[in-house]
Parts: C-alpha cells; structure tokens; sequence
C-alpha cells in the first residue's frame, strides 16, 4: 500500500515549481504523471517529481507540447532498455573475447 | 581564458537577426538538452554552451557589447583588466534561470559577471532540482564480491558510500541529493555513480554466475576421480564422474557471485572440464592405446 507519506499535493507542486493546476491534469490525462486521489485530495507521488521537473524543462526550455513530450518518454524508455541490454550483451561478450 | 565565439557556437554569421538566432538555438538546444541525451557528458557541455552563446545574443545590449570586445579581442587585456575590477566592486548575484555559476565560461563570467545574468531574470522563477553529477568508480572483482564502504569525494564534499555486494559492471546507482545544489532554494540533484569492475581474476562472470575452465587428465576423465577446484572464497573439492566428456559442465550452486541487495543468496559456478590429451607417449603407452583401440573396434 502506498504510504501517503510520500505524497505531494498538487497545490505544493503548482507552487513549488509555478505551475498551473491544470498542466497537471493535462499531464494526468495524458497519462505522463499518475495522480492519486485521497478524500478529495490530489497528489503525485514523490517518485514521480523527477519526470514532473522533466516534462516542465522540456515544455519550458523547448516549446514541446505534451504530445511531443510523450513521444519523447517513450523514446528515452526505449533508448534506456537498449543501453541496458547493450551492457549486459558487452559483459557478455568478454567472456568469448577472452578465450 | 579564451575568446568563445558565440556565433560559431550557434551556427549563425555575424549578422544574423534575432529570428535566425532564437531559431538556431532552438534547433541546437532540442538536439543536445541533457534531458534528451541521458549519460550524455558531451551534449551536456554543449547545451552550456549554446545557451549561454544564447544568452548573450539574443539580448540586444549584450550583444552590441560581446561584438565590441570580439572585435578588440586580440588587444582585450586592458578591458578585461577593468571589467574584472568592475566585478568586483559589484555585488554578485545568484542566477535566476536555473544556471549555476560554473555552467558559465570563463570568459562569460569575465565579460559580463554574476550581474550579466539579471538581464535574463524573467520575474518569478521555479525552484528546480539542483544539476545531477555523473561519476566512475573503478573497482576489481574482487572488492564487489562482499559489500563495503567507500569514501568518495566529490566537487570537494565527501561522500561515504556503501556499495552493495554484487553491483554489476556498468551499473549506474543513484545518490539521492549528493548532486548540484538546486536553483532558487529547489532540492538537490543526484549522484549517479558507474561501476567500472575490472576482473583479474580467473572466473568469468556473466550475472550473478561465474564460469571456470578446468583442465582435466584423460584417465580422470575416462575413470572418474575426484580434483580441487578454486572458488571465489577457497577449494572445494569435486568428484569426476567416469566417462566424463570434453566441453562438459558442472554446476556448483551458490558458489558463484553474490547476488545484488539480496544478501546470503548467490548465483553459481560453473565449470567446464576440458580433457587433457596426453602427449610425449611412451612405446609402451603406445602399445597399450593400440590395444584398447583394437577392443573398442
């Protein structure tokens, strides 16, 4: 069960980083960010901070649309598994390198 | 300190409009943004540059200034002397768009300071995480096989690290808040550490298993017996089975390396046994192979 704990209310977070509430909906209905809701309250878990600070920087500094910026997530997960397959392949590979 | 020429960085001639300007750095900036070239060490210090290339150009007053000291550039010395006499008598200030002091050249700070930076504050600024660091850590096999404690210093601080046993080569960890300090009072970034392991050893490790030839005499091997093997903590010892193949593999479980954050459990060793031919035979050996050839036939 998640600890409500490590929830952040979307009030804080509009806030903290001069957001509009409803770019964090915009960002729940696109499915970029997961929003919980408790006895009527909003929150994002605190996981999720970090892509929240990515999606602002990207719409911020490079005019991206949310659109884009999906397409962007779904690239840079994609990129992130093939690195990671990539290391474990290289690691692979030095064991026949060396024989 | 070296003249940065913010046209070259940006692409654009020296008479460019504000339109080309603001258009080549968009172009540039969404090819290199740190947020799109993770691990990237290269695109993050070109992004620096191009946006601070872009902070200077795209502001009409700082731009008619960097064009008069680029063209006095090789008789600057003088100018520089009183710009830096000028910043000190001015009080700094902190940067209010998420750049901190050091994401600055030299010569950016020379020619227009910490006071450069109020031309591009836009009213109220976000708090943002503070720059996350990316740093290598080299370590053999051999210290990774049990969990220790490191003291790392990094940007002056030190840092006491516990690298779990187990950690695979490549690994990236995260080191919540040992980043950059965060922009406008925003937390701090993280530390991402990669373990480079180098293995001297004479296993071979794929996962959490290890892997080990094993020379083995043909009279063992047709026999059977039993042999002393090394494992990563010491010898065991092992029966041969008789009639063992060349090529063929042992498990020995949990004798392998240890597996990442879940302590006591283990991956395994694996041995392959290749069969030893016996050479320089004997005349006697000879006749006694002959033999067995004529049997088998």
């Amino acid at each position: 069960m998640m600890n409500e704990k490590r929830l952040v209310s979307i009030q804080t977070l509009c806030s903290h980083y001069n957001i509009e509430i409803s770019f964090v909906d915009a960002l729940n209905q696109m499915g970029l960010i997961h929003i919980e809701i408790i006895e009527q309250n909003h929150y994002v878990h605190q996981d999720q901070i970090s892509d929240l600070e990515k999606i602002i920087r990207l719409h911020n500094e490079l005019n991206m649309n949310l659109e884009g910026i999906d397409v962007v997530f779904n690239l840079l997960e994609k990129e992130r598994k093939l690195r990671n397959e990539l290391n474990v392949l290289r690691n692979r590979l030095k064991l026949y390198e060396n024989d | 300190m070296a003249f940065v020429d913010y046209y070259k960085i940006l692409g654009v001639s020296k008479t460019a409009t504000e339109k080309e300007i603001k258009t080549a750095y968009r172009k540039l900036a969404r090819k290199y943004h740190p947020d799109l070239n993770p691990d990237n060490k290269e695109a993050e210090i070109k992004f620096k540059e191009i946006n601070e290339a872009n902070e200077v150009l795209r502001d009409p007053k700082n731009r008619k200034k960097y064009d008069a000291y680029g063209k006095d550039w090789k008789h600057g010395e003088e100018y520089e002397k009183a710009k830096q006499q000028q910043q000190r008598q001015s009080q700094r200030q902190s940067s209010q768009q998420g750049f901190s002091n050091e994401e600055y050249s030299d010569f950016f700070e020379s020619m227009f300071g910490g006071g450069g930076r109020e031309t591009f504050s836009q009213g109220r600024s976000p708090k943002y995480k503070g720059q996350d660091y990316n740093a290598e850590l080299h370590l053999n096999l051999k210290d990774v096989y049990t969990s220790q404690q490191q003291i790392l210093t990094v940007n002056g601080k030190k840092i006491r690290l516990t690298i779990p046993a187990g950690v695979e080569n490549g690994q990236v960890i995260k080191i919540k808040g040992k980043g950059g300090v965060g922009i406008n009072a925003g937390p701090n970034g993280d530390l991402y550490i990669k373990f480079i392991i180098d293995n001297q050893t004479q296993f071979k490790r794929v996962g959490n298993n290890l892997y080990q030839n094993i020379d083995l005499d043909l009279y063992k091997a047709i026999l059977g017996g039993e042999i002393t093997v090394d494992t990563f903590i010491g010898k065991v010892k092992l029966k041969i089975k008789p009639e063992t193949q060349n090529e063929s593999k042992v498990k020995l479980k949990g004798k392998g390396f240890p597996i990442y954050k879940k302590e006591g459990k283990f991956g395994d060793l694996i041995i392959t046994y290749h069969i030893k031919t016996p050479i320089k035979l004997s005349e006697k050996e000879i006749e006694l192979f002959k033999k067995l050839q004529k049997i088998r036939a």
